[in-house]
């Protein structure tokens, strides 16, 4: 946006900012949705298309030198058609359940947000925490950072069963029953609380010499510094790494959730209609789709946030 | 650097670390030596050496689907990148997509993977981590070659270079950092990935079945074992892309040594 | 320590000294034996080339940084102290506003510091608004506005709590010349009105000589000062700047630069 001349009529100018932005703005989301759409359109025409070819050649490409090898059959065990995938939605997948598949995948979505929503609460505190803790001063960031970056080459999803075991044996004496989900939180904390940190970090040492010194002169404390400078400065920072962390929770619940076999949630159902996959691989498909619809709502719920948030503020994109 | 610099930057993460093992150590030698679930360091090293066969061939296996499934990514990245960023329009339309695709737990596709390109084939599994690596990259690297300073593409204008000059001697050396951030984020990315995908399937002797085996048996310091592996892995290819970092990028003075001077 | 300062005088460095990194092979001497007095309301210029320890000597005088040698007084109080008293207000080369409060909540962030109250707060905002004419522009955030413009939130904030000094490092310096005139003119109109003493860091010869009473000369490694010019060019109005005068205070300070510059 251009800066406003001296003494220009501040009110209209203002109103028309105001509504220069709102247009552009609907404009935006306007085309983010119409290439959104475009995209899972292309990506069903070309499995469609994909399909349609192998089956009207007998699945002869995978015969093809080189490329055949790796070429997923057609037919309609490994390749389920679009139209069938989309009805399953509506069929109660057991026989003396009147619940409709899409249903079931809600509430396990449902269950799985809330198992991502406490382990990346857990993880926002654990990652700013650190990060304050690390601004304090440079041997302590020093000590610490390799760590939060090694922390995310360890395989922690891996080991989920036995988080869960870990968790129902250390965890008694907490005033409230640990259940199995909570451990799967954990592993979403682990997964959230690195960019958390990472970023959080970047963002409180943001500011520049100036700004620190403005507060100096002040003789503001280190607390007033913290919550009137730093931290407002970090927010841009924030939102990049919250945006990151809340894909990472719902992964992790995920696979928190196959590899400890906690049952409700979208993993598990991942992982019971692919063991099923023979009787109807459409249900697993759909079960997928749940999990894609749940990532990419959660980050729009995060990116509304932001925008919110950041409204007033000069356009930042800061590196992360 | 001198060596006193030098000493100030690697003592304390050395302090934090062998402290931190010491602690483990001392805490579940004091409160509970026969703790299974999470054993004590010294009985998970035994645990490595003891099965070093074993967890050498797992882990020479999962690296190779984790290695290979990262650069197939991230060249595939770079590539659609750079071909994407010639075109202003399609690098803005398709730069928020791929961000909001990248929201989607990729790892959820893995079964249908498995069916698509055979259960105990690598091919699935190579799959996954390409797709997984592909997104961050992409993205970064968009960024990087488009969001270049305004006054270096005039100043390029101005002697008359063509479009691959000013990607070679611009957009590509500005989008180096961007790359190399989303590169260090894959490299642990993709062992990650590639151990979750072996619990659907691919090869049997591969880390990610060794640590769901061995944890369903109970024999819990052999899972953390793998875990173990898993990590040094993930920690080498790491510092595999900050060397590279280095070598490409010679004029970034890095973090260390500027705060150690 | 030592006696204090008498109260009329603003600022007085005392054979003030700054030397960073001592003792180590990278020493640099930013300051050596300064002696200056600032009268209260005064306007002093302190210039000189890059690297002569001006805006170190501000700074100094901020109790930002403490002397390595002498003493700093501030109202007569050490410049730490008059720190914590919130004595003087202070403006930077870059207005830095909080780009996420608006205007009028960037004036009142000393305020709040300080704990008063919200109805006295946007009393004193309205006010500030008023003196740096912004008043129809309070609700906007500073990336609206233009670079003079935020450069006069700046100065309203570091007046907004009514210091009796302002310190200022190169305010002016990231202006283009059309607008760094209006705004020199506006500072002397807010100096006139407020009666606020002024010590005013610049690397520009006609901002010097325009705004200030006295203007302090400076050389580099080690920061020195080398001249004191008293410039007596009576209230400043459009003519000043065509003014013989003028010209005659220019090239007075220029020739005491020149003379720093040579090897």
């Amino acid at each position: 946006m251009d800066s406003l001349d001296e003494g220009v009529d501040a009110a209209v100018v203002r109103a028309e900012i105001r509504r220069y932005e709102r247009r552009a703005r609907l404009r935006n989301v306007v085309r983010r949705v119409v290439v959104f759409a475009a995209f899972v359109i292309a990506l069903s025409l070309l499995y469609s298309g994909y399909k349609a070819v192998g089956q009207s050649i007998d699945d002869a490409q995978r015969d093809w030198p080189v490329i055949g090898s790796v070429m997923p059959a057609t037919n309609d065990l490994i390749m389920p058609p679009i139209s069938a995938i989309l009805s399953e939605f509506d069929d109660p997948p057991q026989r003396r359940n009147a619940k409709t598949l899409g249903q079931f995948i809600f509430e396990a979505s449902l269950f799985t947000a809330r198992e991502a929503f406490f382990g990346f609460v857990a993880g926002i505190v654990l990652g700013l925490s650190l990060a304050i803790l690390m601004l304090r001063s440079r041997t302590i960031e020093r000590g610490l950072m390799p760590y939060v970056v090694v922390s995310q080459t360890v395989p922690l999803v891996a080991i989920a069963p036995i988080i869960v075991i870990w968790g129902q044996t250390n965890f008694g004496w907490l005033p409230f029953t640990w259940n199995a989900w909570m451990s799967v939180s954990i592993i979403a904390t682990y997964l959230t609380f690195f960019p958390v940190a990472v970023n959080g970090l970047k963002g409180l040492q943001s500011p520049s010499a100036e700004s620190i010194e403005l507060m100096d002169s002040y003789a503001a404390s280190r607390t007033q510094t913290l919550l009137k400078l730093r931290f407002p400065a970090s927010v841009p920072y924030l939102f990049a790494a919250l945006k990151l962390a809340a894909s990472a929770s719902i992964v992790g619940a995920i696979v928190g959730e196959i590899s400890s076999g906690v049952g409700g949630g979208i993993g598990r159902l991942i992982l019971d209609f692919a063991s099923r996959y023979t009787t109807g691989p459409e249900r697993l498909y759909a079960s997928v789709a749940g999990a894609a619809v749940l990532g990419i709502v959660v980050f729009g719920l995060i990116s509304i946030a932001e925008r919110y948030a950041l409204r007033g503020r000069a356009q930042e994109n800061p590196v992360v | 650097m001198t060596n006193h610099a030098r000493l100030r930057a690697i003592a304390p993460p050395l302090v934090v670390g062998v402290g931190g093992l010491a602690l483990w150590e001392l805490v579940l030698t004091v409160l509970n030596p026969k703790a299974f679930v999470l054993p004590r360091p010294s009985v998970i090293a035994g645990k490595v050496v003891e099965q070093w066969s074993t967890i050498i061939t797992a882990t020479t296996n999962t690296g190779f689907i984790a290695v290979t499934g990262l650069i197939a990514g991230a060249l595939l990245g770079i590539m659609v990148a750079i071909l994407v960023s010639r075109f202003q329009i399609v690098s803005e339309a398709v730069t928020p997509l791929a961000v909001a695709v990248n929201a989607i737990p990729i790892i959820a596709l893995a079964p249908i993977f498995n069916f698509w390109f055979g259960l105990r084939s690598p091919r699935s599994n190579q799959g996954i981590v390409v797709l997984l690596v592909f997104f961050p990259v992409f993205v970064n690297s968009v960024r990087g070659l488009t969001e270049v300073h305004r006054g270096q593409l005039d100043l390029m204008e101005s002697f008359a270079a063509s479009t691959w000059e000013t990607l070679k001697e611009v957009r590509i050396p500005n989008a180096l950092p961007y790359l190399f951030t989303s590169l260090k984020i894959a490299s642990s990315l993709a062992v990650i990935a590639a151990i979750v995908a072996e619990y659907f399937g691919g090869d049997q002797a591969a880390l990610g079945q060794l640590i769901v085996q061995q944890a369903a048996l109970s024999r819990y310091s052999s899972a953390w074992a793998g875990v173990l592996a898993g990590t040094l892995m993930g920690m080498a290819l790491y510092l595999v892309v900050v060397g590279l970092e280095r070598w490409f990028m010679p004029w970034r003075v890095t973090e260390i040594e500027r705060s150690g001077s | 320590m030592s006696t204090s300062a008498p109260v009329s005088v603003a600022v007085e460095a005392r054979a003030a000294s700054k030397i960073f990194s001592r003792g180590k092979p990278n020493q640099v001497v930013a300051l050596e034996s300064i002696n200056l007095s600032v009268r209260q309301g005064g306007f002093v210029a302190l210039i000189g080339p890059s690297g002569c320890g001006k805006s170190t000597l501000l700074r100094l005088m901020a109790g930002l940084v403490p002397a390595t040698e002498g003493e700093i007084f501030v109202n007569g109080k050490a410049a730490d102290q008059a720190r914590r008293d919130r004595d003087y207000g202070m403006a930077f080369q870059s207005a830095s506003l909080f780009d996420w409060r608006t205007v009028t909540r960037n004036i009142e962030l000393p305020l709040e510091l300080l704990g008063w109250s919200k109805d006295q707060r946007s009393k004193r905002s309205a006010e500030m608004l008023d003196l740096v004419q912004l008043s129809d522009f309070g609700d906007h955030y500073p990336n609206q506005l233009s670079g003079g413009m935020q450069q006069r939130v700046a100065i309203a904030r570091a007046l907004s709590f009514k210091p009796s000094i302002l310190l200022m490092d190169e305010p002016f310096g990231a202006l283009d010349e059309m607008t760094r005139e209006h705004m020199q003119a506006e500072l002397l109109r807010i100096w006139e009105d407020t009666q606020t003493s002024v010590v005013f860091v610049t690397h520009s010869i006609p901002e010097a000589v325009f705004l200030a009473q006295r203007v302090i000369v400076m050389s580099p490694r080690p920061g020195r000062i080398v001249a004191d010019i008293d410039v007596d060019l009576g209230p400043r109005g459009f003519g000043t700047r065509e003014d013989p005068e003028f010209f005659n205070k220019i090239t007075e300070v220029r020739e005491a630069l020149r003379a720093v510059e040579v090897p």
